[in-house]
C-alpha cells in the first residue's frame, strides 16, 4: 500500500517535470518567435529622412504635425501630411482612415505603417494622446534633444 | 480652510497608519492583548480621517475653489455638478486620494469582520495593512498633494475636466477597480502575518479566501467596465488594445485568479501551502507594479498620468522594500511549510495545479510583452520600440485554450483521484453535442473561420459539462441535485459559465464583426452585414459645457426601421478639445456602431461604422464572473467553523509556545 502511493507520488512528480519542460519550451518558443515578428522600431523625422528608417517593413515614426502641411482627398478619407521636427527634417504621411480627435496642426503624433521606396510612410494607425498637455515621450525626447542643441 | 482641514486630516491619517504598523505588532512581540486590540480603532482612525480628507477636496470641487491647483486643473465652473465629483478621481493625485480611501475601508472592513481571528493574529494583520498604507499615504502627501494650492495669483476659471472622462464609465471605473486592486492586499496581509507568526496551517486560507474572491470579483468588474467605457468611449469599438495600462489590471488578475483557484486547494486540501503563499504575494505586487506603470510614464500608453520621474522612483523604492521584503520572509519562511499530502494525476488537485502553471505563464507573458519596450531601449542604447497587439493574441490565445478546455474537463474531478470512467465516460457524447452545437452555429452564419471553429467548440464543450455536471449532482437525476449545492459550488458554476460566455463573445466579434470608415453626405446610404444606414444629416446641439454637431442616421433591415443613431462630435468650450461620442444600437445579439470622422466639406463627414455580433456577451460574461465571486462569500462555513477555528489555533499558539 505504501508502497503503491510512493509510486504514484513518483509517477506525478515525473508526470509534471516532463509537462513543465515541454510547456516551457512552447511557451518559450512562442514567445521569442511573437516578440521578433511583432516589434515596431520607432524612428524620428531625422532618422526617416537619413533614410536609417528600413523600407517595406512595420515601423513607427513620431514628431509634429507640420502646420499647414494637411491635406485631404476630396471624394475619400485619404489624408497626406508632414511629419516634423523642431529643426527641418519632414517626411510625408499617407493615412486612410478617420483621424483621431486630438489630430492636430503643430501637435505631437505618432504614425504607424511602413515606408514605400519614396519616402512616404503609408499609414495604418496615427496615435495622438487623449490628453492634449500629454506628448508622446518618443516625441517628446526627440523635441527636447533638440532644445539642448540649438541655442536660444 | 476646507482644503487645508483635508490635508490636515490626510496627515493624521498618514500617523494613523504608522501606529497601526506599530502598536499592534509591539503588542504581539510583548504579549500585550491590550496594545494587540488597538488595532480596530486605528484602522476605524485610518479610515475616518481619510474620509474626511476625501470629503473635503470634493468640497474642494463642488465649491468651485480654484485656488486648489488639482482642482483647477480638472474642473470648470460648467461642470455639470455629478462630473464635479467624479473629477475627484479624475486625474493622478485625486485617484490616488481614492486608492488610499479605499486601502482604509479594506482595513477598516478586516478590522470588523475578522471578529474569527485570535487577537494574535487579527493584530498581525491589521499590522501588515498598516504599513503598506504608510508607503501610500507618503507618496500621496510629499509626491502627489491634491491640496496644492497656487496662492496668491490662482486662475478664475478651471481648465476642465478632461472629456474624456466625463462619462458615467469613468464614475464607476476606477473605483470598482481600486477596489479590485487594493482589495489583494488583503490576502497580502494574511500571508505575510501568518509567514511572521509562523502559523502556517491551512487555516489562513479560510480566512484569506473570501476577502481575495471579494478582491477579485471587484478587479474583474473593473476590468469588465473598462472594456465596455473604452468600447463606446474611447475606441472607435475597440474593446481590448493590450495597452500598458490594461495589462496593468490584467496581470493582477491572471494572478488573483489562480490565487483564487490555489487557495481552494489549500484549504481543503492542505496542499500546495508555500506556493499560495507565494501567488498572495505576487498578486498584490503586480497590483503595485499596475500602479508604477501607470504613474511613472515609462511606459507609453493611452492613458498614461502626467509624468512625474519623482513619482515613478518613489514607487520604484517601495515596490522593491514591499516585494523584496515579503519575499525575504518567505525564503526564511517557506521551508517549515513541506506537507505531505499526495493526489492522484487525476484529481482536482492537478486540475487547479496546471491553471495556476498556464495562469502564472500567462501573466509572465504578458509582463514580458509589456515592459520588452524598456528592456530593447536599454539593451540596444535608446532604440525605441512598441511590442504590437499581435504579440499579445499570439501568445494569449494559445494558453488560453488549453485553459478552458481543461475547465471543461475539470467540472467532474473530484479531490484526490477521480475514477478515469468519471472524468472521460461521457466525453464523446459530449463533445459530440457540442460539435453539433458549433456545426450548426457555422452553417447558420456561414462561417467558416478556424479559429471561430476551435473556441467555439471548446467554450460550448465547456458549458455542455457544466450543465452536465449540474444535471447530475449528487447522483440525482433532473436538476434535482443542483439546486441542493453550497453557494461556493454555484460561484465555481457561474465563474465558469462566464468564462465560456466571454470567450464565445470575444471570438464571434473578433472573427465576424464588420468595419466600414466612410465619406458620407446627407441622404447617402450605405449597406453593411445586412443592415442599412442612411445619413440624415448633421444638426447642432448644446449641452451643459459643450457644443456638439449631431449625425442623425437610421438604420434599418430589411426595409423596416429598426433604430435612429445620433452620433456627436463634440466641442468642449473650455478646453477647446474635441471629442467624439460614438452612437449604438444595442441588443443581445449584435451591436451597430455608429461614430462621426471629421467633416470634409460640402456637408459630407467620415463616418465609421461596426456591425459586432455578440459584443456584449464579453462584458456578460465578466458580470457572471464576478457574481460568481460575490457568490462564494455566501458559504456558511465561512461562519459555522469559525469558533472551532479560534479555539484550534489557540491551542496551536500555546503548543508553539511551549516548544519555543
Amino acid at each position: 500500500m505504501k508502497f503503491g502511493m510512493m509510486k504514484t507520488h513518483r509517477r506525478n512528480q515525473l508526470l509534471l517535470i516532463v509537462v513543465l519542460i515541454v510547456g516551457a519550451g512552447a511557451t518559450l518558443a512562442l514567445v521569442m518567435q511573437a516578440l521578433t515578428e511583432n516589434i515596431n522600431l520607432f524612428y524620428s523625422p531625422a532618422q526617416v529622412v537619413a533614410g536609417e528608417a528600413p523600407t517595406n517593413q512595420r515601423i513607427r515614426a513620431g514628431g509634429m504635425v507640420v502646420v499647414g502641411s494637411i491635406q485631404r482627398a476630396v471624394d475619400s478619407l485619404q489624408v497626406s501630411f508632414l511629419v516634423g521636427d523642431l529643426q527641418s527634417a519632414q517626411f510625408p504621411v499617407l493615412y486612410d482612415g478617420i483621424l483621431p480627435d486630438l489630430f492636430r496642426e503643430g501637435q505631437g503624433v505618432i504614425a504607424g505603417g511602413s515606408l514605400d521606396e519614396s519616402g512616404v510612410l503609408i499609414a495604418d494607425e496615427i496615435l495622438a494622446k487623449h490628453d492634449e498637455n500629454y506628448m508622446p515621450p518618443e516625441v517628446a525626447q526627440i523635441m527636447a534633444s533638440q532644445q539642448e542643441k540649438t541655442p536660444p | 480652510m476646507i482644503i487645508e482641514l483635508g490635508h490636515f486630516a490626510l496627515i493624521l491619517a498618514l500617523a494613523m497608519s504608522c501606529c497601526l504598523a506599530v502598536l499592534p505588532g509591539f503588542g504581539v512581540s510583548l504579549g500585550r492583548p491590550a496594545l494587540m486590540r488597538t488595532g480596530g480603532s486605528l484602522a476605524a482612525g485610518m479610515f475616518v480621517f481619510t474620509l474626511v480628507s476625501f470629503v473635503c477636496l470634493a468640497q474642494g470641487f463642488i465649491g468651485d475653489d480654484f485656488s486648489v491647483a488639482y482642482v483647477a486643473r480638472n474642473s470648470n465652473s460648467a461642470l455639470p455638478v455629478y462630473y464635479k465629483i467624479s473629477a475627484v478621481w479624475g486625474a493622478h493625485e485625486g485617484s490616488f486620494l481614492l486608492w488610499c480611501l479605499v486601502m482604509s475601508s479594506w482595513t477598516l472592513a478586516v478590522a470588523m469582520f475578522s471578529q474569527q481571528l485570535t487577537d494574535d493574529m487579527r493584530a498581525r494583520v491589521l499590522a501588515v495593512l498598516g504599513s503598506v498604507s504608510i508607503g501610500f499615504y507618503l507618496f500621496l502627501i510629499f509626491t502627489s498633494n491634491p491640496f496644492d494650492r497656487t496662492l496668491p495669483f490662482f486662475p478664475s476659471e478651471g481648465a476642465d475636466l478632461n472629456p474624456l472622462l466625463q462619462d458615467f464609465g469613468l464614475i464607476v471605473h476606477p473605483p470598482l477597480l481600486y477596489i479590485g486592486y487594493v482589495g489583494l492586499s488583503v490576502p497580502f496581509a494574511f500571508a505575510i502575518a501568518s509567514l511572521s507568526s509562523g502559523q502556517l496551517d491551512a487555516a489562513w486560507a479560510r480566512w484569506s479566501r473570501p476577502w481575495t474572491n471579494v478582491a477579485w470579483a471587484f478587479l474583474t468588474l473593473g476590468i469588465t467596465l473598462g472594456s465596455w467605457w473604452a468600447y463606446y468611449e474611447l475606441g472607435w469599438g475597440g474593446w481590448w488594445f493590450w495597452d500598458a495600462v490594461e495589462n496593468a489590471s490584467f496581470m493582477p488578475w491572471l494572478i488573483a485568479t489562480a490565487l483564487v483557484h490555489s487557495l481552494a486547494a489549500t484549504e481543503k486540501r492542505g496542499v500546495f501551502r508555500s506556493w499560495t503563499v507565494l501567488l498572495a504575494i505576487f498578486a498584490f505586487s503586480f497590483s503595485l507594479l499596475g500602479a508604477f506603470l501607470v504613474r511613472s510614464g515609462v511606459l507609453t500608453s493611452v492613458h498614461a498620468f502626467a509624468v512625474d520621474p519623482e513619482r515613478g522612483v518613489f514607487i520604484l523604492w517601495y515596490l522593491i522594500i514591499v516585494i523584496g521584503g515579503s519575499l525575504l520572509l518567505y525564503g526564511i519562511r517557506a521551508g517549515q511549510m513541506s506537507v505531505n499530502v499526495g493526489f492522484g494525476w487525476l484529481s482536482r488537485e492537478s486540475f487547479i495545479l496546471a491553471n495556476n502553471l498556464i495562469l502564472t505563464v500567462s501573466a509572465i507573458t504578458v509582463l514580458l510583452g509589456t515592459i520588452y519596450p524598456l528592456i530593447y531601449e536599454w539593451f540596444s542604447s535608446g532604440q525605441k520600440i512598441s511590442v504590437g497587439p499581435p504579440y499579445f493574441n499570439m501568445v494569449f490565445v494559445p494558453l488560453m485554450l488549453p485553459l478552458i478546455a481543461l475547465m471543461a474537463l475539470s467540472s467532474f474531478s473530484r479531490w484526490r483521484r477521480t475514477a478515469t470512467e468519471v472524468l472521460f465516460g461521457r466525453q464523446p457524447i459530449r463533445l459530440l453535442i457540442s460539435g453539433l452545437v458549433c456545426l450548426i452555429f457555422c452553417l447558420l452564419t456561414s462561417t467558416w473561420n478556424l479559429w471561430f471553429q476551435v473556441v467555439s467548440l471548446i467554450s460550448i464543450w465547456l458549458i455542455v459539462n457544466l450543465l452536465a455536471d449540474a444535471r447530475y449532482r449528487q447522483g440525482g437525476r433532473g436538476f434535482a441535485g443542483f439546486l441542493k449545492q453550497t453557494p461556493s459550488y454555484y460561484g465555481m458554476w457561474l465563474g465558469h459559465i462566464g468564462i465560456a460566455v466571454s470567450a464565445l463573445g470575444i471570438v464571434t466579434t473578433v472573427v465576424m464583426s464588420e468595419e466600414l470608415d466612410l465619406l458620407m453626405s446627407p441622404g447617402d446610404k450605405t449597406q453593411i452585414a445586412g443592415y442599412d444606414l442612411r445619413f440624415e444629416g448633421v444638426e447642432r446641439v448644446n449641452g451643459p459645457n459643450y457644443s456638439a454637431d449631431r449625425g442623425i442616421i437610421a438604420v434599418s433591415r430589411q426595409g423596416r426601421l429598426i433604430e435612429m443613431l445620433y452620433p456627436e462630435k463634440r466641442l468642449y468650450s473650455a478646453s477647446q478639445s474635441v471629442m467624439t461620442e460614438a452612437d449604438i444600437s444595442v441588443s443581445f445579439w449584435r451591436d451597430v456602431y455608429v461614430a462621426l470622422g471629421e467633416p470634409i466639406g460640402n456637408q459630407a463627414w467620415s463616418v465609421r461604422v461596426h456591425v459586432k455580433p455578440l459584443v456584449r456577451w464579453i462584458w456578460l460574461g465578466g458580470i457572471l464572473i464576478a457574481i460568481g465571486g460575490f457568490t462564494t462569500i455566501l458559504d456558511k462555513r465561512y461562519r459555522r467553523l469559525k469558533m472551532a477555528r479560534q479555539l484550534q489555533s489557540r491551542a496551536e499558539t500555546s503548543v508553539q509556545a511551549s516548544l519555543a
